[in-house]
């Protein structure tokens, strides 16, 4: 789950990493309090979970109370990346002298967590990191030690620091660590992390994201991660432990497990169909659990026609079957649906749907041949079944 | 033959109780597998089909020699259930259990390393050498001996490329899920390793996806060792959005790897024959092993 700036940069504050003194506003009056309580010049920053933000124009400057309140206006009447802006946090705005990137984040080939120093810091460091390659320290940390005090010195020194201010970036970088660990991040970074003119340091912006996995380990995030800023379908598919992604086609798609659904999805598109969803059940979905996923797709008014794409191992195509019928009669579904259904029980799966007078397929390449030339069909009046 | 697992395998199921564990133990046994005990905390005593549970997997290692162990213990409690195996001396674990934080399994990850053990998954269907062993969660009937290893980091689409290749009479020596989470602890190039030396392998299909970028170090080991064995890849999600990216530091890492065709790419320049639909991976395969 990813966290909005100003909730990591609070718990950064809280780990003792200086952070620049501002707060948080969601309406423009409000703004304008907290511009009254701060030191101009100062900085108004969109509050949205997506990156390349100031890029998209989401960070604004403002040295007046009157600027202040055009340019929180102009913020709140506009959207970054399709997200609308709910809140804005203005701060003191920091005069950098230089700009560094510290974070940590997962290392798949390594399976352990890596620290990533720059001093070219900022909005370019991807490009820095793919041009010069040595201005990027990487630094894998090992899960037996962990990262210690002298390993952050080791980075510091390595950034060119000494001295006092070798001591106060190694603790910065640690106490990053200590951050990052304690809530499960799978990416915690500083960028920039600013060296101000008086030689001091502090974190001009920071981004985290919690590994939703571990959230059970943080109840105060759980209920936030649902909701969020999700579509209706995506909330839904939250509440149900279901993995939906909207897309723009009118296909809908249900399948179990990721790589067979997106495979599913890229078979649809080689067909000529365009699909209007990557919708995963998981493993083992009951029932229920069907049933809740075909209403979610349906509920998107883009969905003509539906592609359920069942290959049972530890879901059972018995369970399947039974979701589908349960769905049909609660819902009274009319738009057409293509079924591939085999594996684990697949026989009754079967003889379920079949009886109820539902055709199911063996092959998922004819499924998704037949279900992309329905949904190229003009669209029929009443019963489609 | 085949890897890693084979006729001789004794296993243990930890979460031997549970709905997923006691439902897949009964197709395991029915493959023919052996399975010596179950562990679930609090239910030793029991029995499940005909295996004895017991509370600790120290206690069932008293009573029954084992040399793997297949874990569907639920997410919170899986990394401590895979450290007891491990300490209690278990050199293979699969652990079927999704949902695991990164952190306990990097924590899982680094002490199988230390005793030298190997892990497969978590989030995984498992491994099966198709007639000798199935540690796993795999529709067994979709399978059968043969010559083709394979690897993949999906469940169910392994399933159907399996079945592809079944229906062509192209049986299979192993077949790997390495696990859907960002840590597993097997990777292609490990996998590609011990099939080069198994007799029984004459070619590997290799199942990737978008996100990350160990297939395409894979591609580039594939090179640079001139692997011996012809390889067919499939990549799921050529037709995925450009999805969520992780901040600085994903980018940093993955560069422009990640992409359905950023691992395509990196195949055909290694000379992989890569499959455009899950079913032409079966007729690749025919093509080159006929040859």
């Amino acid at each position: 789950m990813k966290l909005l700036e100003y909730e990591a940069k609070k718990i950064l504050a809280k780990y003792g990493v200086p952070t620049p003194k501002g707060g948080l506003a969601t309406n423009i009056a409000q703004a304008c309090e907290i511009a009254k309580t701060l030191k101009p010049p100062l900085a108004i920053k969109a509050q949205v979970p997506v990156a390349g933000r100031g890029k998209a124009g989401g960070i604004l400057f403002a040295d007046t109370l009157e600027e202040v309140e055009k340019v929180a206006e102009k913020l709140f009447n506009m959207q970054i990346k399709g997200f609308p802006i709910r809140s804005i946090w203005i701060e003191e705005r920091v005069h950098a002298k230089r700009e560094l990137y510290f974070g940590i984040t997962v290392d798949r080939f390594n399976k352990g967590y890596v620290a990533i120093g720059s001093t070219e810091g900022g909005m370019e460091i991807e490009e820095v990191a793919a041009k010069s390659p040595e201005k990027v320290l990487r630094f894998p940390i090992s899960p037996l030690q962990g990262f210690r005090p002298y390993h952050a010195r080791q980075m510091a020194k390595h950034m060119g620091y000494s001295g006092n201010q070798l001591s106060t970036l190694a603790n910065i970088f640690h106490n990053l660590y200590r951050a990052g660990i304690d809530h499960d991040a799978e990416l915690i970074e500083m960028n920039p992390l600013v060296e101000n003119s008086e030689g001091n340091f502090v974190a001009v912006d920071a981004r985290m994201i919690i590994d939703d996995n571990a959230l059970f380990r943080h109840p105060e995030y759980k209920e936030k991660a649902i909701e969020g800023e999700l579509s209706p379908q995506e909330i839904e598919a939250a509440k149900n432990d279901l993995a939906y992604v909207k897309l723009d086609g009118n296909i809908g798609v249900i399948g179990n497990g990721a790589g067979l659904v997106m495979a599913t999805l890229d078979v649809i598109q080689l067909y000529g169909g365009k699909p209007a969803n990557f919708l995963d059940v998981g493993g083992g979905a009951p029932s229920d659990k069907i049933a809740a996923a075909l209403k979610i797709v349906l509920s998107d008014q883009n969905v003509k026609t539906v592609f359920i794409n069942i290959l049972g191992g530890i879901t059972r195509c018995d369970e399947v079957a039974k979701g589908i019928l349960q769905a049909k009669e609660k819902l009274g579904i009319e738009k057409p649906m293509v079924i591939r259904l085999v594996g684990t029980n697949e026989e009754e799966g079967k003889r379920i749907l079949t009886e109820a007078g539902i055709h199911v397929l063996d092959s998922m390449e004819e499924a998704a041949r037949q279900v992309a030339e329905i949904a190229r069909e003009p669209r029929k009046n009443g019963n489609n079944s | 033959m085949g890897i890693i697992v084979d006729k001789n395998t004794k296993a243990i199921v930890q979460g031997i109780t549970g709905t997923q564990g006691s439902f897949h133990t009964k197709f395991m046994l029915e493959y023919g597998t052996q399975i010596v005990a179950g562990v679930t905390p609090g239910k030793g005593g029991t029995t499940v089909h005909g295996v004895p549970v017991y509370d600790t997997v120290e206690e069932a290692l008293e009573r029954h020699s084992a040399n793997a162990s297949i874990i569907f213990v639920p997410a919170p409690f899986a990394a401590d259930a895979a450290l007891e195996a491990l300490e209690n001396g278990i050199k293979t674990v699969v652990i079927i259990t999704e949902h695991i934080p990164i952190r306990d399994a990097i924590n899982v990850m680094t002490y199988a390393r230390q005793v030298d053990a190997t892990i497969i998954g978590p989030n995984t269907p498992g491994i099966i050498t198709p007639g000798e062993c199935k540690l796993g969660i795999m529709p067994a009937h979709i399978f059968k001996p043969g010559s083709v290893g394979m690897i993949s980091r999906s469940g169910t689409l392994t399933y159907e490329i399996a079945a592809g290749l079944t229906k062509k009479q192209l049986g299979q020596s192993t077949c790997i899920g390495l696990g859907g989470d960002p840590i597993v602890g097997l990777n292609f190039i490990d996998v590609l390793k011990l099939f080069e030396k198994d007799h029984q392998t004459e070619a590997v299909a290799l199942i990737g996806e978008i996100g990350g970028n160990l297939e395409e170090l894979a591609a580039d080991y594939i090179a640079k060792e001139k692997y011996p064995k012809p390889v067919v890849a499939f990549i799921a999600g050529r037709s995925a959005p450009p999805g969520k990216r992780m901040g600085h530091a994903g980018a940093i890492i993955m560069g422009k790897a990640g992409t359905a065709e950023s691992k395509i790419e990196a195949f055909k320049n290694a000379g992989v024959e890569v499959a455009e639909k899950p079913s032409d991976v079966a007729v690749l395969m025919e093509k080159l092993l006929k040859r």
